[in-house]
């Protein structure tokens, strides 16, 4: 199975490494508070979560205070403070999947991982999201595993990539 | 950089090459293979089908075929699609293993790949597109370009009348005759409140100030509505050029857009459009040799459906939380830090270049006297036909679900249809034969919304919709004002408490009232029409409601608490295997004899169903 992982994935990116990426991206960006968002958006890409050393960054190129960098990381969905498991298996909750029956496979996933939404199981292997249609309504109900897309998803289906994934 | 004379040369010769597409009776050896690279397509390997087609025709050297990479053909169900011009043969679910299979019948020998041929819902096979059903009834504007071109080619735009409005309207228009004309075609928002264009456009223009914005709104929130990424995918330059239009009518020369991040496709597609343009001298400083310089940047959501509202949407480009704020001030009057500020729909936008370029007469007379033009509709569910439908405004909801849509998969009855998304509501069946415009759906406790269309069959349970919207709803509130906040969680709770069968009779009472308090008293328009999916199921399914408060019954067994386990008596054989394993003995009856539940006992953990072996326990 080909799926492809961020950085933080591969393995723990040290601080250094992080300050490292945050001077190469600033290069781009002018100090502008408007540019708050775009930035968190290329750490959350690059390393799966937006790590505090880079929030200090960030406070100071943009000379905002890291609480406002909080409320904003806090207030968007697609940003995240912990670190995400090596697999992110996130169920479709779109209203076109959810009337396919996309609840079962998320309350199935659950049950296997023995995780909530949001959580991580402590091996750090898996992470569970529910996202808000991914936009392939025509192939409803869908999960996704890091970036690749599994349609007409069933509890079977689930089943099956969940054991290839322990193996 | 390109003068007019050579984008002019460019459209002529392209055009030419490209006649093929358009016209199916076209007498040529050429073939042009179209793969859909939409979202759905991509996501079941429509990339690695048009890498097969590439690598095939190579190696077998032939002539006169190209394959190209186009946005979506709209019938999404039947993914990954396959069209080839000039003959328009219409292959479904094609597999990269069928590429072969198609270059040498089709192609080399001249014969239709039967297998692959899409079929319509009573299983006749098409031979072409307009065969289908599905698109009999549709009437494409803004969707016009989508699957006939290469969205990541300029010229194949060029070659379709792409850019020639905005040559119109920098060579022989005045800022006013351009705000006229979109005023008298009718044209209102497409993002779901419906305010007329031409009106938003006029009064930004007529707010005096050294610097106004173009902002584009493709925060597409509503989940199961993909039109405004269908278009960003399929046609990026018609919306680039219709922001530059509204730049010049305006006076305005930056504009942004602001797109999903979760539209990994739209956005790269639209990034190519964007350099390909300003390549051309189409975007930057004094487009085709007029005074008027226009610039347009990509800016990112990050995942939070309040930032569709304009306001909150500002907030958003400006760096901060995405808290929507009081008006008015309106936009146009302040906007992107403090100065005017135009916001239409990505939809609204790819409406423009042809109002200008037909002119407002013609898309005057397509729709309902209120509602003018076309609607694009991401038809989702419980429906056969699931994808992109445009239909003038006026069409009934019947001829969208069981004409295009082909009705009900598994024979199954239909419900309710629910549009506008969580700020929508449910249409059952009575309402079938609405013309649908912005008025009537209104009229009806739903709304345009965006454009999502959720057809419903019989085994959704109308309460677990309200409280599924409802999730989204409280998840999704910014928490600025009370309202919304806490109103929309506590009826979540209530719906909670309907589902798990501990719902009383007051509480149908309490829920209807708090829904009306939030919908007056909410800051912005999430909060003020979230509480259209409780209200509308209200109205419409109030016995569905009563059921699971006063008989915890939920007539369709979704909600798990109020489903009753039974014993069908023709089946049971009397083995007592269900007696002997359930835990609180509510299961009677003696030797052979037919067994009951005794419902006042059961809990409900489902042991028997899972022992019974001649499956009698339903």
């Amino acid at each position: 199975m080909k799926i492809n992982m961020s950085e933080s994935k591969k393995g723990n990116c040290s601080d250094k490494m992080i300050q490292g990426f945050m001077k190469e991206i600033f290069e781009t960006y002018l100090p502008v508070k408007d540019n708050l968002i775009q930035i968190l958006n290329e750490v959350q890409d690059k390393f799966g979560y937006i790590p505090e050393i880079a929030q200090q960054e960030i406070s100071k190129f943009l000379n905002v205070p890291m609480a406002e960098i909080y409320g904003v990381i806090t207030f968007y969905s697609r940003f995240t403070l912990e670190p995400k498991g090596k697999y992110t298996i996130s169920v479709c909750l779109g209203t076109a999947c959810y009337v396919k029956g996309s609840q079962k496979i998320l309350d199935r996933l659950k049950e296997r991982l023995k995780i909530e939404p949001g959580q991580t199981t402590e091996d750090g292997m898996f992470s569970i999201d529910q996202t808000r249609c991914v936009g392939a309504c025509g192939l409803a109900p869908v999960f996704t595993v890091n970036d690749e897309v599994y349609g007409k998803a069933t509890v079977k289906k689930l089943d099956e990539v969940l054991d290839e994934l322990l193996k | 950089m390109k003068t007019l004379e050579d984008i002019s040369k460019i459209r002529e010769q392209k055009r030419k090459e490209l006649e093929l597409r358009v016209n199916t009776k076209l007498d040529t050896r050429e073939k042009h293979i179209l793969v859909c690279h939409g979202t759905g397509c991509t996501s079941s390997k429509s990339v690695e089908i048009l890498e097969n087609f590439k690598k095939i025709i190579k190696e077998k050297n032939i002539e006169n075929v190209r394959v190209i990479k186009t946005g979506c053909f709209g019938l999404c169900a039947k993914g990954p699609i396959v069209i080839i011009r000039p003959e328009d043969t219409f292959y479904a679910m094609v597999t990269p293993d069928d590429c072969e299979e198609i270059i040498q019948t089709h192609i080399i020998e001249g014969n239709k790949v039967e297998r692959l041929l899409c079929k319509d819902i009573d299983g006749t096979k098409v031979n072409s597109l307009d065969e289908l059903n599905f698109y009999k009834k549709q009437k494409r504007i803004a969707l016009k370009n989508c699957g006939v071109i290469n969205p990541e080619d300029i010229d194949e735009y060029i070659a379709f009348d792409g850019y020639v409005a905005l040559e119109k309207v920098l060579k022989n228009m005045t800022q006013d005759e351009v705000i006229e004309e979109i005023k008298n075609s009718g044209l209102r928002g497409r993002g779901g409140a419906g305010f007329p264009t031409g009106l938003k456009w006029e009064s930004t223009k007529n707010v005096e100030s050294d610097q106004k914005y173009v902002v584009c709104n493709a925060d597409e929130g509503d989940p199961g509505a993909f039109m405004d990424r269908s278009i960003l995918e399929g046609d990026p330059h018609c919306v680039i050029e219709a922001m530059a239009i509204a730049g010049y009518a305006i006076g305005a020369d930056k504009g942004y857009i602001y797109v999903r991040a979760e539209y990994p496709i739209a956005v790269k597609r639209f990034q190519i459009a964007i350099d390909q343009a300003k390549e051309y001298g189409i975007l930057g400083e004094n487009i085709f040799g007029t005074q008027f310089s226009f610039d347009i940047e990509i800016r990112l959501g990050a995942g939070a459906f309040v930032c569709g509202e304009e306001t909150a949407l500002l907030e958003s480009i400006e760096g901060r939380r995405g808290h929507p704020r009081v008006k008015p001030p309106y936009p146009a009057v302040s906007g992107l830090w403090g100065k005017p500020t135009l916001i239409n729909n990505v939809e609204t936008y790819a409406n423009i270049t042809k109002i200008i370029i037909n002119g407002a007469d013609w898309y005057n007379k397509i729709g309902t006297e209120k509602s003018k033009g076309t609607k694009v509709f991401a038809l989702g569910g419980n429906v056969n036909n699931i994808g992109l439908v445009e239909v003038p405004m006026g069409t009934t909801l019947r001829e969208i679900v069981f004409d295009i849509g082909g009705g009900i998969p598994n024979n199954r009855e239909f419900k309710a249809a629910q549009t506008g998304g969580p700020s929508g509501g449910c249409i059952p069946k009575e309402h079938l034969d609405t013309p649908i415009d912005y008025e009537s759906l209104k009229e009806i406790g739903s709304m345009m919304g965006s454009g999502g269309l959720i057809v419903m069959d019989d085994t959704k349970c109308m309460v677990s919709i309200a409280k599924f919207y409802l999730d989204f709803t409280v998840s999704e509130s910014c928490g600025k004002c009370t309202p919304c906040r806490i109103g929309t969680k506590r009826m979540h709770e209530i719906l909670e408490r309907m589902c798990n069968g501990e719902g009383t009779e007051a509480d149908i009472y309490k829920l209807e009232k708090l829904a009306l308090n939030v919908r007056e008293s909410s800051v912005c328009g999430l909060g003020q029409s979230a509480p259209n999916p409780v209200l509308s199921t209200l109205k419409y399914f109030r016995e569905e409601y009563k059921e699971h408060v006063t008989f915890k019954q939920c007539r369709s067994k979704e909600c798990k608490n109020l489903t009753q386990i039974e014993i069908e008596a023709d089946l049971c054989k009397g083995c007592g295997l269900c007696q002997r394993n359930c835990p609180v003995n509510a299961i009677e009856g003696e030797g052979r004899e037919v067994r009951t539940i005794n419902q006042e006992k059961c809990i409900k953990c489902g042991t028997c169903l899972t022992k019974c072996p001649f499956k009698a326990i339903k």
